[in-house]
């Protein structure tokens, strides 16, 4: 009954998407003013009725309802209660339901928080958001209905896939497609705006703060299942370029492109195009990304189970979707009135070369994950992108970005000085030397990369701090330190936003750049008794033991960490077997530390009385995701900023935008 | 009208080309031009100096065996893993070619999660794996006592693939003299 629930209600959703896809986009183009108000009520009420449908779908695992197909093949009555949560997600009809229930929450908030936008305006954004509603809603109830039956009803289910049996796991889809579907907002004012053939600095001020936010929920969403690889894997890696990754990291590149010409397109009025169309490709990524997870054209770990018919529908809906909004584009933007001038050193400047090196990258990583299909698709040869490819193509662009990095928030806006600037960061510039130098003397030789890494993250730091130091006034006679530490605190949290989201980015250079190169790995056969030294520390293996789970049984290693004659910490990586489905994982045992984590894997007996064993030291591997922290942080600060403040652009909108009637009509 | 407004949309267009192309590819299923093809001649070297390396004529020994693609850069090849080793225990010959792989990284995910190969040809810059066709890593093939290319399947065997697999392996198995033998 419940699950028939559920089924009706994504129908009802669907009837409400199409109306409110139609009727307040008829309404706006006719002035007809309660057509387009009937815009937030729909919205809300698709949202309703596809919110009950999760909760339908998600009371069917909870109580193992395995007359569900999708239950039958995605749980187990034996789960724990997490994963049967995240088992509702942990599938293709599943995440499709969260997928549309994020949508339609995005559309939502957008009607109800944005009073302020003038009501054709609204109208026509909220009528975008649901022809997308509508359009995943009616892929759904054709192709992947979540609630289909199957009869008679199974005894057992077939259990979830055991490594996805992780609480890190639990939470990375949420949030990645919370990231996702955001930038459907920043797609949807992009095509509202073009439709209205208006755009200006009020229109990069409304966006943003949906970009602020679905960019943080990306970031967070890629740093977790990157983290997860790290730690529940056991590769001893923590990014592979697989193409489901890359899917979700060209977004990424594009909303970060977007996060930053938005701010130019507020300040200045200039960029327009440019930020529109970031807008729109950073959407029609996400959708991308929704295509090669689901229809199979690339293999990788993260493949959902493929269907061609899915595949060709998801298509038709890329191809609808992001070649509409292109044409829409290509026809209208033209009509745009250009926007303000500026010189190429300025902070404009440097804006545009952290936008253009951002494209690049994400144009980049695009080709290296579709290239071997195209290749295939031109001349039927089939060839592999590995690693090696985005090493040595992607770094080059990054070194040049943190350069830019470092002199742009110090260039004035419209025209900088490039010698004042170059004068400031003189202490970034022996910073960057200091860096290098300091970690030759921690850890040694190595490769000339790491030491540039270790520049760069330094020179951007001390260009932070430089920035920092010149808001206090902290040169000011008579130095006095509490008026320097008062006029920091007035610096807008937008700045500080800026500021630790930039920090983060140098934190996340050291990261990669000492676990890349200083790692330290040792393979080793082991009997109970032996010592290894790893690095600075001694691992002392003390023998295994069987261990049994929920859901599995593992055999146990158990290693003690000396560092000199002080103990540091016990270790027990697993070797675990699951019963449903059948499979073997390797828990890897992480012991982080500040400068470093120890990492231990325990493989297979030798039969006489050795187990094989693989042990890591690698240092500053955690900064990675503390980097990945700080740039959520600074995304949160500039969301929490006064002039970003949902209520906040009401007046301006009313004394500097004309009302709906003096817009021109179509 | 600005012609560089439409250059998105061109672009846009060729990729949804190319997608709708390569979703039609299936590029799972077997390029028929390879199926009883014999497996292109090679000569690889061992993974270390030591042991032996791996040639075609070692997969044309009369008996039905695999040979699975695989590198230790590549992620879904750790989710095979286990079944490999599983076959391995089982008694099938599987033969490993490292494609694209540093000797010492390969050897460091067969330390960590064992070794189901019976020999190992370094594919170092990837030569072998095209003149094979290889697509993607993990592949697998399955061939028969006459070195003919029976089966093949493209990217990590997934629980739900096995079957499909170890039938083709039964039927490449009566085709072989070998383990004809073998069963009488």
């Amino acid at each position: 009954m419940i699950p028939e629930i559920g089924h009706f209600s994504l129908i009802l959703a669907l009837l409400m998407a199409s109306l409110a896809a139609i009727a307040p986009l008829y309404g706006a183009s006719r002035n007809d003013q309660r057509l387009m108000s009937l815009a937030v009520p729909l919205m809300v009420g698709q949202f309703l009725f596809i919110l009950i449908a999760f909760a339908a779908l998600m009371q069917a695992y909870l109580v193992s309802d395995f007359s569900v197909l999708n239950v039958v093949a995605n749980s187990h009555s034996l789960k724990p209660l997490l994963y049967k949560i995240s088992g509702v997600w942990g599938n293709h009809e599943g995440s499709l339901v969260l997928w549309v229930l994020i949508l339609s929450l995005f559309g939502s908030l957008v009607g109800l928080f944005g009073r302020a936008l003038p009501l054709s305006f609204r109208a026509r954004v909220l009528a975008i958001q649901a022809l997308i509603t509508s359009a995943f809603l009616l892929f759904m109830l054709i192709t992947s209905n979540p609630f289909e039956r199957v009869i008679p009803a199974a005894i057992e289910g077939r259990g979830l896939n055991p490594l996805l049996q992780d609480p890190g796991l639990a939470f990375h889809p949420p949030l990645l497609y919370l990231g996702y579907v955001g930038l459907s907002v920043a797609f949807s004012f992009a095509v509202a705006a073009l439709i209205e053939g208006r755009l200006g600095p009020l229109w990069a001020r409304w966006v943003r703060p949906w970009v602020l936010l679905a960019w943080m929920a990306l970031t967070a969403g890629i740093a977790l299942g990157s983290w997860w690889a790290y730690y529940e894997l056991g590769w001893g890696g923590w990014w592979f370029w697989d193409p489901v990754e890359n899917a979700s990291f060209i977004p990424w590149l594009i909303a970060t492109a977007l996060l930053h010409s938005t701010i130019v397109m507020e300040k200045r009025d200039a960029l327009k195009r440019w930020t529109l169309l970031l807008a729109i490709l950073g959407f029609s990524m996400s959708l991308l990304g929704t295509f090669l997870v689901r229809s199979g054209v690339l293999t990788s770990v993260h493949a959902f189970a493929v269907d061609p018919e899915r595949g060709l529908f998801i298509l038709i809906l890329l191809a609808l979707a992001i070649g509409g909004s292109l044409a829409l584009y290509a026809f209208r933007a033209g009509s745009l009135e250009a926007g303000g001038l500026f010189a190429p050193l300025s902070r404009e400047g440097a804006l545009v070369a952290n936008n253009v090196l951002l494209s690049i990258s994400a144009a980049i990583v695009l080709v290296g994950t579709l290239y071997p299909l195209f290749l295939d698709a031109v001349s039927g040869a089939k060839v592999t992108v590995g690693p090696p490819f985005f090493e040595i193509s992607f770094v080059p662009l990054m070194v040049l970005l943190l350069i830019a990095l470092g002199f742009g928030p110090l260039l004035a806006w419209k025209r900088g000085d490039i010698g004042r600037a170059l004068g400031m960061l003189r202490l970034a510039g022996l910073a960057a030397f200091l860096g290098a130098g300091g970690a030759y003397l921690i850890w040694g030789p190595g490769p000339v990369m790491a030491f540039l890494g270790f520049a760069l993250a330094f020179w951007l730091l001390g260009s932070i701090l430089t920035d920092m130091g010149h808001k206090a006034k902290i040169t000011q006679r008579p130095f006095a330190p509490m008026a320097a530490l008062g006029r920091l605190r007035r610096v807008p949290r937008g700045i500080w936003g800026m500021w630790s989201a930039h920090m983060g980015m140098a934190v996340l250079v050291l990261g990669i750049t000492a676990s890349e190169s200083w790692m330290t790995e040792k393979l080793v056969l082991l009997h109970p008794g032996d010592a290894t030294e790893v690095a600075d520390y001694t691992m002392i293996f003390q023998g295994v033991e069987p261990v049994g789970g929920p859901n599995y049984t593992a055999v146990r290693g158990h290693f003690t960490v000396m560092k000199g004659s002080h103990h540091v910490a016990e270790l027990y990586p697993e070797q675990r077997a699951y019963s449903a489905p059948p499979m073997e994982t390797t828990e890897a045992a992480i012991y982080p530390l500040i400068m470093g984590d120890l990492y231990a894997v325990v493989g297979d007996p030798d039969g006489k009385g050795g187990w094989s064993a693989r042990l890591y030291w690698k240092p500053l591997i955690s900064w990675i995701w503390m980097g990945v922290g700080l740039m959520v942080i600074g995304g949160g600060l500039s969301l929490s900023d006064r002039r970003l403040r949902v209520g906040a652009p009401k007046r301006a909108a009313i004394t500097t935008r004309p009302g709906p009637q003096a817009l021109p009509a179509e | 009208m600005r012609p560089i407004l439409w250059v998105p949309l061109l672009l846009f267009a060729a990729l949804v080309m190319a997608l709708t192309i390569g979703l039609f590819l299936k590029p799972r299923e077997i390029p028929s031009a390879m199926i009883a093809q014999p497996v292109p001649a090679f000569d690889l070297p061992p993974l270390w100096m030591s042991g032996e390396g791996l040639q075609s004529s070692d997969l044309a020994k009369g008996e039905a065996v695999l040979l699975n693609v695989f590198a230790s850069w590549c992620a879904p090849c750790r989710i095979e893993h286990p079944f490999l080793m599983e076959l391995a225990d089982e008694g099938i010959p599987l033969y490993g070619l490292n494609y694209k792989d540093k000797p010492e990284d390969a050897l460091a995910f067969l330390g960590e999660l064992g070794n189901p190969y019976r020999r190992i040809g370094a594919d170092r810059d990837g030569r072998v794996g095209i003149d094979f066709g290889v697509y993607g890593v993990p592949e697998t093939y399955v061939i028969n006592g006459q070195g003919q290319i029976a089966y093949k399947h493209i990217g990590p065997i997934l629980p739900q693939n096995q079957d499909q697999l170890r039938q083709a392996i039964k039927k490449a198995a009566q085709e072989s003299p070998a383990n004809e033998k073998a069963s009488e």
